[in-house]
């Protein structure tokens, strides 16, 4: 964290945390423990933790950056599969998912092998997974079993390991200030969450999808989501872009964060459950406070891999050591 | 120190939650569950408040936890397992029952599982009459329904290593002890109501996402 312009990032968090605190604090002393305040109370004290364990595992560089969505990656997948009714044919296939492929995957990607990062999953995982669920034996619903499982390989694990990766984005003239460009991701789409609930809560009227979510509104979308990007723009001088793409970006993250929390609360309602876990006090799950980080960090991640024109013929290459290790392996 | 480490980390392993009011009223309780997996006492040994574990007790098969020198360690030294034999011979000269009441009597709380066996199918199975035995000769004793969720899929039976997904252990109100003619098997069939109306789906839907 030797970048002032980290310092000045975590330092504008610690503020509006504060402030949170303190406005909730006012609250409760003005109209007493009522359920909502107990509840904005325990969102708040959660933030605080979230924040100093995210700020933490920055500070611990890549390692700990990794080491961190890799833990999340795991808890995330946890809550999912623990929600979908797997049956015993699928035992074996969870543990290789659970102890081999997660693993495995943030490996490659710390590594880096770009080209093990973007396929590991997509790839192999995805033919290996219908392939042990077929040698147990079991066909009862195979297909949907086999899809219930990749889809939460593909969210909690490849889709969430797009926010590491943003550390080896090769942008030219940003080099070694990645992190960052990680912490505008998770503040932007984290914030646009918040002011959403909060416009929400205060001028919300059309729902979106009653059904899916009852908390989502058009006004909190339109409103929070015009705050979130106006933040997001104004952090313009922490990240590679001109304020102009900051505002684009901002706007693509507010929309990919709306609609990742829309789509994985309809998988959660079609899982009949109305939070993925209880992990987080005031939250819900880990998975309920990442779910709009999803969609977000892949699209993101792409976007501006386009937009800076990253060459990607550099990115398939197999890192260095790992080369020579697997020379040294096959003896040549 | 063992038993604490331990608990701490089966509870972190399942994700059951620590168990925060067990009144001290010096009454005996005998914990009776569903039982689908090997996990299933260790998780309510490691759900209990750290007094209650000192003297409770599981019921468990000695077949199983004397094979080994590791599981013999456990059983007598971390859970303080009431080991009965299953093999019929040996129940004949060790007295199961007399057991359990023996151990009662010494002040120890018991966990049960009244189905003997491990159920296969996620199904409560109907109860053997050894509770019914217990709560007659000791009615002074609280029997506490206890739910077991999702430790089948953690670790079924058959398979050795386990999942690193998130189970329940819900404790019920105590459940009257036999009624003034109510007949044993009546008696058991409460029982097994009594755990399976816990079951009430917190964790898990009570039916799959089909249509929806």
């Amino acid at each position: 964290m030797k970048d002032p312009e980290l310092l000045y990032l975590v330092g504008g968090v610690v503020g509006v945390l504060l402030i949170a605190t303190l406005v909730t604090k006012f609250l409760i002393r003005k109209s007493g423990e009522t359920a909502v305040l107990v509840n904005l109370r325990q969102r708040v004290n959660a933030w605080w933790w979230m924040m100093v364990v995210f700020c933490s595992s920055l500070a611990l560089g890549r390692t700990g950056v990794f080491g961190f969505y890799a833990l999340l990656s795991f808890l995330a997948l946890r809550e999912f599969i623990t929600l979908s009714p797997t049956p015993r044919g699928d035992h074996r296939t969870l543990t290789w998912v659970f102890f081999l492929i997660l693993p495995l995957h943030f490996l490659f990607a710390a590594a880096p092998w770009w080209g093990m990062f973007l396929i590991w999953i997509p790839v192999y995982s995805f033919v290996f997974i219908p392939i042990r669920s077929a040698l147990a034996g079991d066909t009862d619903r195979f297909l949907e079993r086999t899809a219930r499982i990749q889809w939460g390989v593909l969210t909690c694990i490849y889709f969430l390991s797009y926010l590491p990766m943003l550390l080896y984005l090769p942008i030219p003239g940003y080099e070694g200030q990645n992190a960052k460009l990680l912490f505008f991701v998770v503040l932007v789409t984290q914030i646009s969450d918040v002011m959403q609930y909060v416009f929400g809560k205060l001028f919300g009227k059309t729902k979106v999808a009653p059904k899916v979510s009852p908390s989502k509104t058009r006004e909190g979308l339109l409103y929070g989501g015009a705050a979130a990007t106006l933040i997001g723009t104004s952090l313009w001088w922490a990240t590679p872009f001109t304020p102009a793409v900051a505002a684009g970006m901002s706007a693509l993250l507010v929309a990919a964060g709306f609609f990742g929390g829309l789509v994985m609360s309809a998988v959660k309602r079609s899982l009949g459950a109305k939070d993925w876990g209880r992990g987080i006090p005031g939250h819900g799950g880990v998975l309920d406070r990442l779910d709009s980080l999803l969609f977000a960090g892949p699209l993101f991640f792409h976007v501006v891999a386009y937009y800076f024109g990253t060459n990607m013929h550099e990115v398939y290459k197999q890192p260095q050591w790992m080369h020579d290790a697997m020379r040294l392996w096959m003896g040549s | 120190m063992t038993g604490v480490v331990l608990a701490f980390l089966v509870r972190l392993a399942t994700g059951v939650r620590l168990l925060g009011d067990v009144p001290e009223d010096g009454k005996r309780r005998i914990y009776f569950a569903n039982h689908s997996s090997h996990l299933d006492f260790v998780v309510i040994w490691a759900a209990l408040p750290g007094r209650q574990r000192q003297w409770t007790r599981p019921v468990a098969a000695a077949e199983y936890w004397e094979k080994t020198p590791l599981r013999r360690w456990l059983a007598s030294h971390i859970f303080k397992a009431v080991l009965i034999p299953r093999d019929l011979a040996r129940m004949r000269s060790e007295d199961p029952l007399g057991k359990m009441l023996e151990a009662l009597d010494a002040g120890a709380d018991l966990i049960v599982f009244p189905e003997g066996t491990r159920s296969d199918t996620g199904e409560v199975g109907p109860f053997k009459p050894g509770l019914h035995h217990l709560a007659t000769k000791r009615p002074e004793t609280l029997l506490i329904p206890v739910f077991l969720e999702n430790l089948s899929r953690i670790l079924p039976k058959g398979e050795a290593l386990p999942l690193p997904l998130m189970g329940q252990a819900d404790f019920g109100e105590p459940l009257p002890g036999p009624l003034e003619g109510e007949s044993k098997g009546a008696f058991l069939e409460r029982a097994r109501g009594s755990v399976m109306h816990l079951s009430h789906g917190h964790l898990i839907p009570a039916t799959p996402d089909e249509g929806s």
